[in-house]
């Protein structure tokens, strides 16, 4: 295991900022793993110290493949991370919408640089990432279409699903984005938590991405085989919305299978307790994504569904 | 009169609600009247037009005889977000000016922005007005999209501001409120002036005067006007960046607004533990000082000024 230190911000009012990667075998620059770019992201975090303590160990047995490199950097962000911020802990930017980067810009788009200029090479890029709605999803792989975008591949992690979704606008700044544009195969990898640590998701995610690397014949690892991924493209989704503002009491969990009338979820009101609105699923399908907080609005996308009266 | 454009409920016994104010002539309407919107309050933290939403409607009530159009007034797009002195919206972590267009079916934030853009779309012109951040000071200034430079710097000419910056376009920029507009072909000038948190009673006079002059152009307001002030108008080739090389306490030693030679001294970075300079910041070229930082506390990379050659 090699640390590099990646970047360093200099900082009048407290310790300077190290970003870090930590490096196993030699050679090809052959997987690239990026965890928290926001300061809430310890999930991601806690995914990324766990697998450079894997690959430690199987660096230590052998078991990296002649001639294949993998670097691990759990976090770009640890500024924001220590004081419990989200964004970049003085203006506020994300330094997940600052990629490529510019090292003579501003702050961020300097730590983005700096990240970038040694992360850009790598064959494939898998980022820890995180919505910006509260909520829990199916663990997926999520890709961006770009037309560099590689689904096949993609279901080399066997988690339940590979999701697709239209590239934004405000997308074009993610480091998911500006690695594709460099040549590099990059996939993000959702879990079911952000700002906490939910273990049995973590392991799944860390065995999505062993697998993965396995296949790829770049470390040599036995696990199984995981999930044969359904692949599906975010217009295919059901979006479930609350009409009503309130309490929100959620009877469906991710992955559950629900019935066309089935109440998910129902709204309550916050003074009297009464039921204000009871939240109806609209078809046959999975439970993909879920809010998690216990305030909703009205207007607020609660559930998106996988439809399953397609499926056989 | 006072429109609800936009209304989602809050979890507790609240409504969030976007208004605006119409104004018309007294006589009424005939159908053919052309509209101009003003729009501000997009990024919570920027409050100099609040001052332009209530002076310019101050001054056609007191002449509503001139008033020949529609004046549509929306101060807060981003209420929440000005209550709580929150840049983006609150709860979401969301900059509102990268989610236009919008989805009607989307989450709050998106369907809100859908609503204003129906709300604004078909206006004669849309002035939507900024004020830059709380570490930036600017002096009123248009920013148009070089894709857009045709059809609006001859009405960004008309706003009485300093300067008109046309610049790249960039994809990110393409959720903006105003590029929204722009693409379905309602002209929405970008107003930049003076700083985040406070208000600039001088640059709110300023534009007000200009907003009158673009809707007598309109055929909106046939009221005196000033004679609107010809605006220095560059492209990105000409503005040079000052970032700061070193973190510290910037103390600027030039005024904003003001003529630099290259090599002039702009101000220090100064270390408050160790009591000596961090770095000293000089001009890269002649021109004038159309940004400079206002926020004292610097990082390595913090913008400190903007140079117009
Ligand atoms: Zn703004």
């Amino acid at each position: 295991m090699k640390e590099k230190l990646l970047f360093e911000l200099n900082s009048v009012y407290r310790d300077n900022m190290r970003i870090k990667g930590y490096s196993f075998g030699e050679g090809e620059e052959s997987a690239c793993i990026v965890g928290a770019t926001r300061g809430n992201e310890v999930q991601q975090l806690y995914i990324c110290s766990r697998l450079i303590n894997i690959f430690k160990q199987l660096e230590h047995q052998g078991k990296m493949k002649y001639g294949k490199s993998v670097m691990v950097i759990p976090t770009v962000n640890s500024h924001s991370m220590n004081i419990g911020k989200r964004f970049w802990s003085t203006d506020n930017t994300d330094i997940n919408r600052m990629f490529p980067g510019y090292s003579l810009g501003e702050t961020t788009q300097r730590i983005a640089a700096g990240v970038f200029e040694n992360i850009s090479s790598y064959k494939f890029g898998i980022q820890f990432t995180s919505f910006y709605m509260q909520g829990d999803y199916i663990p997926h792989v999520r890709v961006m279409q770009t037309g560099f975008e590689d689904i096949e591949l993609a279901k080399d992690f066997g988690l339940p699903y590979v999701y697709r979704r239209n590239a934004r606008p405000y997308d074009t700044t993610t480091l998911n984005y500006n690695w594709q544009l460099w040549e590099t195969k990059a996939f993000s990898v959702y879990t079911s938590a952000t700002d906490k640590i939910d273990v049995v998701s973590a392991r799944e995610a860390i065995n999505a991405v062993l697998s993965f690397l396995n296949k790829q014949g770049i470390i040599q690892y036995r696990c199984h085989e995981g999930f044969i991924s359904q692949f599906i493209e975010g217009h295919s989704l059901m979006n479930v919305k609350s009409a009503t503002a309130g309490i929100f009491i959620r009877h469906a969990d991710v992955d559950s299978r629900v019935k066309k009338g089935d109440v998910i979820a129902e709204i309550m009101d916050p003074y009297t307790g009464e039921t204000a609105d009871r939240v109806i699923a609209p078809q046959n399908g999975i439970v993909f994504f879920h809010v998690n907080q216990p305030l909703i609005y009205s207007q607020t996308p609660l559930f998106r569904i996988i439809p399953t009266d397609d499926l056989v | 009169m006072i429109e609800t454009v936009a209304s989602v409920g809050l979890p507790i016994d609240e409504k969030l609600m976007i208004q605006k104010n119409r104004l018309v002539p007294a006589n009424g309407l005939s159908g053919n009247e052309k509209r101009i919107s003003v729009v501000t309050g997009t990024h919570g933290d920027e409050l100099e037009g609040q001052y332009v939403c209530y002076e310019l409607q101050r001054r056609i009530k007191e002449n509503i005889e001139c008033l020949t159009g529609i004046v549509d007034v929306y101060p807060a797009i981003n209420p929440l977000g000005i209550d709580s002195i929150t840049r983006g919206i609150p709860g979401f972590d969301l900059d509102m000016n990268r989610i236009f267009p919008g989805l009607e079916n989307g989450s709050m934030p998106e369907y809100i922005a859908s609503k204003i853009i129906d709300d604004l779309s078909g206006s004669a012109a849309v002035v939507d007005i900024h004020a830059s951040n709380i570490f930036l000071e600017e002096i009123p200034q248009v920013r148009i999209n070089e894709l857009s430079r045709d059809t609006l710097v001859p009405l960004a000419k008309l706003l009485n501001v300093d300067y008109i910056w046309v610049h790249s376009s960039a994809t990110v920029l393409e959720s903006t409120l105003a590029y929204s507009l722009n693409v379905i072909g309602t002209p929405t000038l970008v107003v930049e002036m003076g700083v985040g948190m406070r208000i600039t009673k001088k640059y709110g006079d300023q534009l007000t005067d200009g907003i009158l002059a673009l809707m007598k152009e309109l055929g909106i307001w046939n009221g005196e006007v000033i004679t609107p002030k010809e605006p220095i108008i560059s492209e990105d080739g000409e503005v040079s960046f000052i970032n700061a090389g070193k973190s510290g306490v910037f103390v600027p030693c030039v005024g904003h607004w003001k003529n630099v030679k290259k090599d002039g001294h702009i101000g220090d970075i100064l270390n408050p533990l160790t009591g000596e300079i961090n770095e000293r910041i000089f001009a890269p070229t002649d021109g004038i000082v159309f940004t400079l930082r206002e926020y004292p506390i610097v990082n390595e990379g913090s913008l400190i000024a903007r140079i117009l050659a």
